[in-house]
């Protein structure tokens, strides 16, 4: 039966997926901007002004924020709304009021959390800093995204629930229990105290296991089941094949969801949290590669019969990129995981380069792809204003991640090798202070790389902007094959 | 098994999702609640006092934990550098924890007592000035500001609620206890009380500032308590195998 004829042509909600891209589009350059800033003062602690509002220690909640929950969650529920339309061929389940609601709401969120970051309001929990009326409010916001994702599901047009959808509805609900239990906090205004201030909950080292199966799993299922989601729909679209293969999807799905729930203790090696959790923890990161990889391979041999695109479109250049950052990326975290090799890592830069590589190579290329791909469609577009442009971008922010990722795992292994080293006396060889300025050329070389990923994002802004304004470039069509080839041909 | 079950029915695909992440956090949380081998029995430790207490939120306002770990891990590079590597016991009464990710700066477990008050008030006024090489911000600002501590029972009263064992005296006293252990020298301190309610607290004029309280005098007064509650002299590790 054709069914496309025997339905009328469904009116999705184009316009909440536009509000969530261009919104995407901004705090990106906003989360990418204050990385560039912290890391900056790294290098150079004269940037940290002497003010309160701008340290460190204030602005790095400002960095992480941005581009966890403001760009990368932007992303997610406008690709969300978008594909759940799409793959159930129904329109956005509670109308456009409830998604607008959604939209403003999850930006109050953002706004309220990172202006109460510069000012010292703060849980001081690794990425749960929002306080309690924050998080109250973003857990509002969240029940009601849950209700339009899910709603649009039940109401499909299509049998069944496409695999992407699998993947947005494991992040939505796993990121709504993780958020809950790690954020339970009594407010002290209930004591006569301030508004703005809470205690948590948990103590000590239940607070430690809560806050790290809460910050792995934000990793799991923020920035890995919701992006493999985005995956799992924008590259078989955007290279024109079908998904690799539906068996692996399923294995790779409820494996890597029962895994990653476990990994939270490998942040917590050697330290007060007894050895049994430990020992689970890392057990299970090393079996979380396989899961891992299913997906990379899922994603990656898609293009099975479509690889020459890879010359010709840069943006399936960004996706499949990003999917082999995912796989370099999830190979690299088990093999942390590890507790002799945790011994060396933790507390140092390499998990930041680690983290880095995840974020930039996976998270936001795959980001970028998505964004490329829809922005003409969403405007009604021919194309993008420029395929150049989408290039150099992909070659100025790959080389800014090189170097990111290069300068952290040497400075990351030299400060924890240099904290362990031994003189042949048997005294410690470095003082700390050493360590902190044997760091600096590679922090310097960190900010580079940082600005050179801004720089490239950059490109996207104006490219984004342009196509809106529905102007196209004139640009001449990239070829299929090099000049040599090409000339040996026509002999 | 066959997948269509949960591919044509969204309630049963959600439930089948909250059950299988529901697993590990119930595995690796619920334990640590249960079993009573997860926090040493040792003895020392104590809730903070009222000034510890708000140079801790002064701590955890501004972010240290984004580059100093409080948390030292069994090795001999790390007991030379650092000290007796971190018992769960120590942070028992810590909400949230602090334990830390990253080591910008050095670890702060065991800070209390290894400089003078001076030496830390200089430091946290400019860090390059006592260490060139530093790359730690400026906290000047804290010197500065006079601490607001009307709320310090109220934050008391909160934390009891969460299992902090404060005792109503204890909360009775908070201002009192604060102004003591902030003017130490003064005429009019009670040390002995203070010291009652709060064995091994550091009593001073943290700052050099007699005549007011600054966010300065609470955090140094915290920095200065860290890790020192514990005689790991009487401690025997063997105790707490687990």
């Amino acid at each position: 039966m054709n069914q496309a004829a025997a339905n009328p042509a469904v009116a999705y909600n184009e316009d909440i997926v536009k509000k969530f891209v261009i919104a995407a589009t901004f705090w990106g350059i906003i989360g990418f901007l204050a990385g560039v800033y912290i890391a900056s003062q790294l290098a150079f602690p004269a940037l940290n002004l002497g003010l309160e509002w701008t340290t460190f220690g204030r602005l790095r909640p400002v960095h992480t924020s941005a581009v966890i929950f403001a760009f990368g969650g932007n992303v997610l529920l406008g690709t969300s709304f978008y594909v759940v339309q799409r793959t159930c061929r129904q329109t956005l389940f509670g109308g456009p009021t409830f998604a607008n609601l959604i939209f403003w709401g999850y930006q109050l969120f953002i706004v309220l959390a990172a202006s109460g970051y510069v000012l010292g309001i703060t849980q001081s929990k690794e990425y749960a800093e929002p306080e309690w009326y924050v998080d109250l409010l973003v857990a509002v916001v969240w029940v009601m995204y849950l209700i339009a994702f899910a709603g649009t599901l039940i109401k499909r047009r299509e049998t069944h629930i496409y695999v992407a959808n699998w993947f947005y509805l494991a992040f939505i609900i796993t990121i709504a229990m993780l958020h809950i239990v790690n954020n339970a906090t009594l407010p002290v205004v209930f004591f006569g105290g301030e508004f703005t201030r809470s205690y948590i909950a948990w103590a000590g080292v239940q607070d430690a296991m809560t806050q790290w199966w809460y910050g792995h799993n934000a990793v799991g299922f923020f920035l890995t089941a919701g992006f493999l989601g985005l995956m799992y729909y924008f590259v078989p679209k955007q290279a024109d094949r079908p998904v690799y293969s539906y068996r692996l999807s399923i294995v790779h799905f409820w494996a890597l969801i029962f895994l990653y729930i476990w990994a939270g203790p490998h942040h917590l090696h050697y330290t007060a949290l007894p050895d049994w959790t430990q020992t689970l923890g890392m057990t299970f990161s090393i079996m979380l590669w396989m899961p891992s990889w299913g997906g990379m391979i899922n994603g990656i041999m898609t293009l099975s019969g479509a690889w020459e695109k890879l010359r010709t479109d840069p943006v399936l250049r960004f996706m499949v990129t990003s999917v082999a950052f995912y796989g370099m990326s999830t190979f690299e975290g088990p093999a942390m995981s590890i507790k002799a090799v945790n011994s060396l890592s933790h507390y140092t830069d390499w998990t930041i380069g680690h983290v880095h590589s995840g974020a930039l190579g996976w998270v936001a290329f795959v980001s970028f792809g998505a964004m490329y791909f829809l922005v003409p469609r969403l405007w009604n577009r021919e194309r993008l204003y420029s395929l150049r442009l989408v290039s150099y971008h992909f070659w100025i922010a790959t080389i800014g991640i090189v170097l990111y990722i290069t300068a952290m795992w040497i400075s990351g292994i030299m400060q924890g090798l240099m904290w362990r080293a031994y003189d042949d006396l048997g005294f410690l060889q470095y003082s700390f202070i050493e360590t902190v300025e044997a760091m600096h050329p590679y922090y310097v070389i960190r900010a580079l790389g940082g600005v050179l990923f801004l720089v490239g994002s950059l490109f996207m802004v104006w490219n984004i902007y342009k196509t809106i304004k529905g102007e196209l470039r004139h640009e001449e069509a990239v070829d299929a094959a090099p000049q040599g080839v090409r000339a040996g041909a026509a002999e | 098994m066959n997948h269509e079950i949960f591919e044509k029915n969204v309630i049963l695909l959600s439930i089948g999702i909250l059950i299988t992440v529901a697993v590990g956090g119930l595995v690796q949380i619920v334990p640590l609640y249960t079993l009573d081998s997860t926090i040493e029995k040792v003895d020392g430790v104590r809730p903070y006092s009222p000034l510890e207490l708000a140079g801790r939120d002064i701590y955890l306002r501004e972010g240290c934990y984004t580059c100093h770990s409080q948390m030292i891990r069994p090795f001999r590079d790390e007991a030379e550098r650092y000290g007796h590597y971190s018992l769960a016991a120590e942070s028992m009464y810590d909400h949230p924890f602090q334990w830390g990710s990253k080591r910008t700066g050095p670890d702060l477990a065991r800070v209390g007592g290894k400089y003078s008050n001076d030496w830390h008030v200089a430091h946290l006024i400019d860090p390059r000035a006592v260490v060139p090489e530093s790359v730690m911000p400026m906290y000047a600002f804290l010197a500065e500001k006079e601490l607001s501590f009307d709320t310090a029972a109220a934050h008391m009263k909160t934390l009891r609620a969460l299992g902090v064992p404060y005792t109503d005296e204890q909360i009775e006293n908070a201002q009192a206890d604060l102004l003591n252990q902030a003017n130490g020298d003064a005429d009019e301190a009670d040390p002995d009380a203070l010291l009652a309610r709060y064995p091994k607290a550091k009593i001073g004029d943290f700052d050099g500032k007699p005549d007011t309280i600054t966010e300065m005098d609470a955090l140094v007064a915290y920095l200065q308590m860290l890790g020192t509650l514990i005689d790991f002299t009487e401690y025997k590790p063997e105790m707490d195998y687990r």
